[in-house]
């Protein structure tokens, strides 16, 4: 105990201390760590409080979803994440849109991905309905509480999600030969 | 790969008999969107929801309909001729251009995109462009932005038009239709002389546009916008002021502003309902800041309110082009930035650099920095955005397509409810979807 002490407390140390450095107080929004692309405020909720900050920005005008949509971090380019919220395989993506103020936002929430689930925002916005499908079928992350958890793109006997990185491009079985005369 | 499906609800993505759908899915389908307090959801007035399997009719309207526009599969339950269930069934189109646009590099993607949503293929273009150069960094030049917003505009009046013409064919005004048609002409054949294609231009290009606009440009604007307006009072005396049109579609295929902000609604569908949200003026983009017209909005949201929105927008469309006719400035038409522009031409026969640097652009690509945007931009069906996210590479590492007519059809359950089966063509129609858009 005392040895792991020290050690626990050093390695535990550096990522706040980097914080300090940076900004005083890492700024928060409806719960969630924000940060900047071009000028776009992000929230990163995590996964636990994420039907929350939606319901949060809800409530705070923004009342048109106007997009869900997920990638796959599976060859780990750099993204930027604030400090203590830990990368994972998936992400989905969420804009939401205020009409008066005309603004955006952007919520980015990880996914790991040996659980790919996420509560829905279906009961929220009723247009998140065929956008979660559409995550559902071609990214393979289940929105728990969605009413139609149904594939959207492709047909309803496909395996697979075709937008994964590990799903191959253009792997259909080439037939060398032609085909025998049928009568 | 597929571990997680078995635990879902997965089934068929068909409309299925009452006795076999939850009861959230009903409400979806019934088209209850706004999640009001316990039984208010429903105004169970108008239309009986409590009606038995075999008391009902599930049919398929399409997917090879001539009313639906492409591929649409629309399911009904019907009470005789009364709509009771509505579930747009799609994918038919469905070609993967997500994942195509993995493996292309950014100054392939534009031919990618432009084939989206095949009817405003600017739009796509531009919405592309502006996330590649926003991940870039680079300024495009003046010249080059009045350019593509008179190309969209053009574009705006070519959809627009060959919407009346459809909407016209599908209520039952045949010549309509013809007439949509002969004015499409127009503007296609101005496209063909700028960009050399009818449709799928891959004209707007990261950077700017891909040629300069040609000798006497002007001229055939201006010929456009000349025709143009007579045509438009022509449509009005056929149809706005016509009292059968009228009847048709007034009062059909009601929306309200609530219910379309909920479901995502974009475009002159939700302008429809009175409310005034319009990228262009409420997100600015190139020059949109810069010059004047009015956004239009309905109050009703039917089918004739949708119609005549779209009718407004051609003659506002024609507005701001004839202000870039004023302002057209000289200069560039692409961004000098030698890292994503090739060298010119006539540079290649004489500079062994030049040629290299040709190659270099054309078989590598160029790298663009890590990072992740979201650029929108207001096409003829709504907000066609672009989530464009970059590893640094010359290939996006994830694109996604904000598709303006995906989240339209949403509404489809909420205007078709206890309408009939003539009124819900009307509705589809008005709606104006496009498939290409839709399945990507």
């Amino acid at each position: 105990m005392p040895d792991a002490g020290p050690a626990a407390a050093a390695e535990a140390d550096p990522a706040p201390g980097t914080v300090a450095d940076a900004a005083p107080e890492p700024e928060r929004r409806a719960g969630a760590l924000v940060t900047s692309s071009l000028g776009q405020d992000v929230l990163h909720p995590d996964r636990d409080a994420y039907h929350a900050t939606i319901e949060a920005l809800k409530a705070d005008g923004f009342a048109m979803c106007t997009d869900v949509t997920a990638v796959d971090y599976l060859l780990r380019p750099a993204r930027v994440l604030p400090p203590g919220v830990a990368p994972e395989r998936f992400e989905v993506v969420v804009h939401l849109l205020s009409l008066d103020p005309p603004q955006r936002v952007r919520v980015r929430v990880q996914v790991p991905e040996d659980d790919p689930r996420l509560p829905t925002i279906w009961d929220l916005y009723a247009g998140a309905d065929f956008y979660e499908r559409e995550v559902y079928d071609l990214m393979g992350i289940v929105f728990d509480g969605h009413p139609d958890m149904t594939r959207i793109m492709m047909p309803e006997d496909w395996e697979g999600h075709p937008l994964r990185k590990d799903y191959p491009v253009g792997h259909v079985p080439v037939r060398f030969k032609a085909a025998p005369p049928t009568r | 790969m597929t571990s997680s499906s078995a635990d879902t609800s997965e089934h068929g993505q068909e409309l299925q008999p009452r006795s076999r759908t939850a009861e959230a899915l009903l409400e979806v389908e019934r088209g209850a969107v706004l999640r009001l307090p316990e039984g208010a959801a429903l105004d169970a007035g108008d239309v009986s929801v409590d009606d038995l399997d075999d008391e009902t009719m599930i049919i398929n309207l399409g997917p090879q309909h001539p009313s639906t526009h492409g591929v649409l599969r629309v399911m009904l339950e019907l009470k005789g001729e009364t709509v009771l269930r509505t579930k747009p069934v799609i994918g038919y189109l469905h070609t993967g251009m997500e994942k195509t646009a993995e493996d292309l590099m950014y100054a392939q993607g534009s031919t990618n995109v432009t084939r989206m949503d095949y009817l405003s293929p600017f739009f796509n273009e531009c919405a592309y462009s502006m996330a590649v150069e926003a991940l870039l960094g680079i300024e495009v030049p003046e010249r080059a932005q009045w350019i593509r917003m008179l190309m969209m505009e053009l574009n705006r009046m070519s959809s627009h038009i060959l919407f009346l013409a459809t909407n016209g064919l599908d209520m039952g005004a045949t010549s309509m239709m013809i007439y949509g048609w002969r004015e499409r002409e127009l503007l296609l054949a101005f496209f063909e002389r700028v960009t050399g294609l009818r449709m799928n231009h891959n004209y707007i290009r990261p950077g700017g546009v891909a040629a300069d606009l040609p000798d006497g440009w002007r001229d055939d604007v201006r010929d456009i916008l000349e025709v143009i307006p007579g045509r438009l009072d022509e449509y009005d005396d056929l149809f706005t002021n016509q009292t059968v049109w009228r009847q048709r579609s007034e009062g059909v295929g009601v929306i309200t502003p609530e219910q379309a902000v909920a479901l995502s609604l974009t475009g002159p569908n939700l302008r429809s309902t009175g409310v005034p949200y319009d990228v262009r003026a409420d997100f600015p983009y190139l020059k949109y800041d810069e010059v004047d017209f009015d956004v239009i909005t309905g109050t009703v949201g039917d089918v004739f309110d949708r119609y005549a929105i779209r009718i407004s927008e051609v003659r506002e469309s024609m507005k701001i082009i004839e202000q870039v006719l004023d302002r057209m400035p000289k200069g560039d038409y692409r961004s000098q930035d030698s890292k994503v522009t090739p060298p010119p031409r006539a540079r290649i026969d004489e500079s062994m650099e030049a040629l290299i640097h040709h190659f270099k652009l054309f078989t590598e690509g160029f790298a663009v920095p890590p990072g992740e945007v979201y650029t929108a931009v207001e096409s003829p069906r709504g907000e066609t955005g672009c989530y464009l996210v970059s590893d640094g590479s010359s290939r996006p590492y994830r694109m996604h397509w904000r598709g303006p007519s995906f989240a339209n059809l949403q509404a489809l359950p909420v205007m078709m409810r206890g309408g009939f089966v003539a009124d819900g063509i009307a509705v589809i129609s008005s709606l104006d979807p496009v498939l290409g858009d839709v399945d990507r």
